[in-house]
C-alpha cells in the first residue's frame, strides 16, 4: 500500500522547510522527508538529544531554525525524519529507506530542497585525517559543540571562513591562520551587494572585528599547498595566488603548525532528483555548477517538479527560505488551480535582496580555472577509491571524451559516495581538456541515490532462499 | 614539539553547552568516554581516535571529513551496519566496528 499525498517535499533544511509549512497552510496534504534526525538542514542543524548548546541570542542561525521547526510542529505537515530518499520515478513515487526498511509514497507535485554538497579542490596530503570540510566544520561546531582541532587553519574562500574562524574563537579554540582565496578587493567589490542585507553584512564584520581583536593572522590571495603529517595534521603550507587563485611559481610556502586543517571551496548543488527524473539542466559556473532549469515559480522542465533552494543554484540560506515559501505557493496552485493570497509580492522582494547578497558570495566562491591547473599529477581526486589526476588525464589521453567515459575507464566517482565528493572537480579536470564543461557533461545519476546499506532494502536471506527454477526439459 | 608535551585539551565546546549525561561506548572494543548528544564521530574525535578507516586502493589513513553524511570517509560498522558515524548519535554501550577493507 504506497500512502498519498497531494505533495512531496525532499530536504528538510530551510527551502524544505519553507516550502512544507506554505503548502500545508494552503490545505494540501504534504509529506516532508528529511534524512537527519530533525529538521534544519545543515545551516539550521539541530543538536542531538541530550545536548543544549545553550542560549539561543546572539546566534541568528539556530534562532531561525528553532522557529521554522516550531513553525513545522505546529502545521499539519507530515515529517518522516530519518528517511534516506534512495529512488524518485515518475508519476513521482518517492522510495525512502527507513528504521523500518524501505517505504514508497506517491504525489502529485514534488519540491526538490536538497541543498548541495561542499567542493573541497585537492591538494597535497587533503586525505590526511585532521583536514575537514569547511562546511563540515560548522556542523561539528555548532550541532556537536566539537572543536575540529585546538590550533586549527582555516582555509579555502566565502563566507565561512570568518564564521568558522570566529565560532572556533569564541569556543575557546585557536585559529592559527585563516587562508582565504579572495583579495581584499574581491570582497570590497561585493560590498555594495551586501549591504542589501544590512543584518547579515554587520554579523560579517562583528565577525572580523572579532578575528582581528584576537590576532588571527589573515592570509589573503592565498591557498593550502600541502598538508604535512602522515597519519595526522602537523602542519601545513601557504602559497600565494594570482587572480586566478593560481599558485605563483617561485614562491617559497610559509609553513604553519596546525592540528586540524579545515577547508572549502564553495559549494555544488545536488541535481540527483531532478536528474533522476530526467529534467533539462544548465552549466552555471557562479550558482556552483549544473542546475536544474525552472521558470519564475522554480517549476522545472517536468511539470509539477518544483525546485527550492541552494540545490538549484546557490544562493544561500536566506534565499532559499523566499524561495521555499515562493515555490510552496506555487505547489498549492499547481494542486488546486487557483492563486493564493497576496503575500508573493512581498516575497519576491524579499528574495530579490536575498539573492543580490548571496549571488555575490556565490560568485566569489565560483570555481575558477587556476584552482583546477593547480591540482598536481599525484594528487588523489576521487578520495573513495585513490584515483589520482594523473590516472583521469591518461584517460582524456587515452580519448575518453566525457566524465562518464572517464568513470568507467579509471574507476573516479564509483566509490562509496557515488561522485559526490570529487564529481564537480573531476569535471573540472576533464572540462580542460576536452573545451569546457558542457562538453565533460556530469556523472549520470543512478538510483540509489544516496549511499544504502544493501542488506536493508532485501532484508536477511541466504543462499537457500534463492529461488532455482528447474531446468527446462530438452 | 612543544605541542605534544601540553596537556591534552578536550575538543569539547564547554562553554555555554549543557550535556545531559556521560555514556560509554566501545570503538573496536576499546571503551570510549562519549555525551549524550554526541554523534559516534564526534565522540570519537574527543578521545583521540582521528583514523576511522583506510582506504581501500593506496591503504592511506581517513577519518571524518565532510561530517553531512556525504563522503563516507567515517563509516563504521554499529549493529552490523555500515553507517557513517558524523550523522549516528551515541547510546550507553553502543558498540562501533571499524571496517576493514575486504570486508566492507
Amino acid at each position: 500500500m504506497t500512502a498519498r499525498f497531494e505533495a512531496i517535499v525532499i530536504g528538510g533544511g530551510p527551502a524544505g522547510m519553507a516550502a512544507s509549512v506554505t503548502i500545508a497552510a494552503a490545505g494540501h496534504s504534504v509529506l516532508l522527508v528529511d534524512e537527519a534526525a530533525a529538521p534544519g538542514g545543515q545551516v539550521y542543524r539541530a543538536t542531538f538529544p541530550g545536548l543544549d548548546a545553550g542560549p539561543v541570542q546572539g546566534d541568528a542561525d539556530r534562532r531561525l531554525g528553532d522557529a521554522w521547526r516550531a513553525r513545522l510542529r505546529g502545521s499539519a505537515v507530515q515529517v518522516a525524519s530519518e528517511h534516506v530518499v534512495w529512488e524518485v520515478g515518475e508519476g513521482f513515487r518517492v522510495s525512502a529507506l527507513g528504521s523500518n526498511g524501505s517505504v514508497s509514497w506517491r504525489a502529485r507535485a514534488l519540491v526538490a530542497a536538497t541543498g548541495t554538497t561542499e567542493r573541497v579542490v585537492p591538494f597535497k596530503g587533503w586525505t590526511t585525517p585532521g583536514v575537514f570540510g569547511l562546511a563540515g566544520a560548522t556542523v561539528m561546531l555548532k550541532a556537536q559543540m566539537t572543536l575540529p582541532g585546538q590550533n586549527v587553519v582555516v582555509a579555502g574562500v566565502g563566507p565561512l571562513l570568518a564564521a568558522v574562524a570566529y565560532k572556533i574563537v569564541t569556543s575557546g579554540g585557536r585559529v592559527a591562520a585563516i587562508v582565504d582565496l579572495s583579495s581584499a578587493s574581491d570582497w570590497l567589490g561585493r560590498l555594495p551587494a551586501m549591504a542589501t542585507r544590512p543584518d547579515l553584512l554587520a554579523r560579517g564584520l562583528m565577525w572580523m572585528a572579532r578575528l582581528l581583536r584576537a590576532g588571527v593572522p589573515f592570509h589573503r590571495r592565498s591557498t593550502i599547498s600541502a598538508v604535512h603529517g602522515a597519519a595526522r595534521v602537523e602542519a601545513v603550507d601557504i602559497v600565494p595566488v594570482d587572480g586566478d587563485r593560481r599558485p605563483i611559481p617561485g614562491r617559497q610556502p610559509i609553513s604553519m603548525p596546525c592540528d586540524a586543517l579545515v577547508i572549502g571551496h564553495g559549494l555544488v548543488p545536488q541535481t540527483d532528483v531532478t536528474g533522476l527524473l530526467g529534467a533539462l539542466h544548465r552549466f552555471e559556473v557562479a550558482r556552483g555548477g549544473w542546475i536544474a532549469e525552472r521558470d519564475g515559480n522554480f517549476e522545472t522542465t517536468i511539470p509539477g517538479l518544483f525546485i527550492a533552494g541552494d540545490g538549484g543554484g546557490i544562493f544561500g540560506a536566506a534565499a532559499a527560505t523566499a524561495q521555499g515559501e515562493l515555490a510552496g505557493h506555487a505547489v498549492s496552485r499547481h494542486l488546486s488551480g487557483h492563486s493564493t493570497a497576496g503575500e508573493i509580492g512581498r516575497l519576491r522582494r524579499q528574495l530579490r535582496r536575498a539573492q543580490r547578497f548571496g549571488g555575490a558570495m556565490a560568485e566569489l566562491m565560483a570555481l575558477r580555472d587556476g584552482q583546477v591547473d593547480a591540482i598536481t599529477a599525484d594528487c588523489v581526486v576521487c578520495r573513495c577509491e585513490d584515483v589520482t589526476r594523473a590516472e583521469i588525464d591518461a584517460a582524456v589521453d587515452a580519448g575518453a571524451t566525457d566524465v562518464n567515459q572517464m568513470k568507467a575507464w579509471t574507476r573516479c566517482g564509483m566509490g562509496p559516495c557515488q561522485g559526490r565528493s570529487c564529481g564537480d572537480v573531476a569535471a573540472a579536470i576533464v572540462g580542460l581538456r576536452v573545451g569546457g564543461r558542457v562538453v565533460a557533461g556530469k556523472f549520470t545519476v543512478r538510483p540509489p541515490i544516496r549511499p544504502l546499506p544493501i542488506g536493508k532494502l532485501t532484508g536477511r536471506f541466504d543462499y537457500a532462499d534463492i529461488p532455482i527454477p528447474k531446468p527446462a526439459p530438452l | 614539539m612543544p605541542v605534544d608535551k601540553t596537556p591534552a585539551k578536550s575538543l569539547r565546546i564547554e562553554r555555554r553547552a549543557r550535556r545531559a549525561r556521560a555514556v560509554t561506548i566501545t570503538v573496536d572494543g576499546r571503551a570510549i568516554a562519549a555525551q549524550l548528544g554526541d554523534s559516534v564521530a564526534a565522540a570519537m574525535l574527543a578521545a583521540g581516535e582521528q583514523i576511522f578507516r583506510t582506504s581501500p586502493r593506496a591503504g592511506t589513513p581517513r577519518g571524518p571529513f565532510c561530517f553531512m553524511g556525504s563522503c563516507q570517509e567515517c563509516a563504521v560498522r554499529i549493529d552490523g551496519v555500515v553507517v557513517p558515524a558524523c550523522g549516528v548519535p551515541v547510546s550507553d554501550g553502543l558498540v562501533v566496528e571499524r571496517v576493514a577493507i575486504d570486508d566492507r
